[in-house]
């Protein structure tokens, strides 16, 4: 069944079950491979992007709720906020084994457009859900923070 | 040895403390035993509705603090998740980032339409029937329902009704939904009266 939404700013059509898992509409379908799948059912974060702007699970969101939607995936993701997010990322050299920062960047993007100067528990409490098997929390936040330093207010 | 005036007048004054006394005590005549049986009654139509909305489908999304409450056994929702300002998530952790409007087959995320939390206003946890009752009568907390509109909410309500076929290895809430309405409308047409407090 033809679904029409946006993804990463170009209008796309995609002819998918409607059932079928956003994730892999976006991996298999459209090739866009860099989300991840870490456990198809919203443990693990890996799969984070922004529907409308909102982080989600794309393992979670069906091809039929994206329809006339924006959908915004890793490789897609722009603006000051984004560019803040990636130069810590890289400043602080936050990524280790790497398969989970997809998701861990856009729910980083997501806390950062609605909480530009976030304190350790709003991050605790929008970050919970992203986990990482090597364990760079403590980078993640430090990022999360020199990122938020470049910010308006 | 009582000074003679205060002896003379001490049989009288010990009798009217005792008038006085009786008159404090409740008298029991048939009208107010019928009265009492009456209060009794009204009061136990409010609890079957509460052993309902005590069952984790119901309870688990009425919490007090601020983390829902998953399973069965109304552990608190892994991950953090917290109530946000508008009973929908915090950032990121948005109740929709995951919980769509329909179970998910694949990964068995429970889902339906509205999903979000009650306001902490209408919290249940730890209440008495009594407490559960004013409560959700409380229109200052139950966002301006009257009793009518309760019972439309637990008859037609989507999210509600989502208790009785919640999928997966979720236990429903064990009695019917049709029985429940006929005690709901029961409660509500004698007056939804609540338990007292004992």
């Amino acid at each position: 069944m033809p679904t029409t939404f946006t993804l990463n700013g170009k209008k796309t059509t995609i002819d998918a079950d409607p059932e079928t898992p956003l994730l892999w509409v976006i991996r298999d379908d459209l090739k866009l491979t860099g989300t991840k799948f870490g456990c198809g059912a919203a443990l693990c974060g890996a799969c984070t992007v922004h529907l409308d702007g909102e982080a989600v699970r794309s393992c979670q969101i069906q091809a039929r709720d994206v329809e006339g939607r924006d959908v915004t995936t890793i490789e897609g993701v722009t603006g000051n906020v984004a560019a803040a997010v990636r130069a810590a990322w890289i400043k602080l050299d936050v990524a280790q084994c790497g398969y989970c920062q997809s998701g861990q960047v856009m729910a980083a993007v997501g806390l950062l457009s609605q909480i530009s100067k976030p304190t350790d528990q709003d991050i605790d409490k929008a970050m919970d859900g992203n986990i990482c098997r090597c364990s760079t929390y403590h980078r993640i936040r430090a990022a999360i923070h020199e990122a938020s330093t470049t910010l308006p207010g | 040895m009582v000074p003679h005036p205060i002896r003379a007048v001490l049989p009288f004054a010990i009798a009217g403390i005792a008038v006085a006394l009786a008159a404090m005590l409740p008298v029991t005549t048939p009208a107010t035993v019928a009265k009492a049986e009456t209060a009794v009654v009204a009061g136990d139509l409010f609890k079957p509705i509460a052993d309902v909305l005590r069952h984790p489908r119901c309870m688990n999304c009425h919490p007090r603090d601020d983390r829902p409450r998953q399973g069965d056994d109304r552990h608190p929702h892994l991950q953090n998740i917290v109530r946000g300002e508008d009973n929908l998530g915090f950032t990121n952790a948005r109740c929709t980032a995951c919980h769509r409007d329909e179970n998910n087959k694949f990964s068995g995320v429970p889902g339906a339409p509205n999903w979000h939390l009650a306001p902490a206003s209408m919290g249940w946890q730890g209440l008495n029937d009594s407490e559960l009752c004013t409560t959700l009568k409380d229109q200052d907390k139950n966002g301006g329902k009257d009793v009518a509109a309760l019972v439309k909410h637990m008859e037609d309500d989507k999210l509600v009704l989502w208790g009785w076929a919640p999928g997966g290895d979720r236990l429903p809430v064990s009695k019917p939904h049709a029985a429940f309405v006929t005690e709901l409308k029961a409660w509500a047409a004698g007056g939804a009266p609540c338990p007292t407090a004992n």
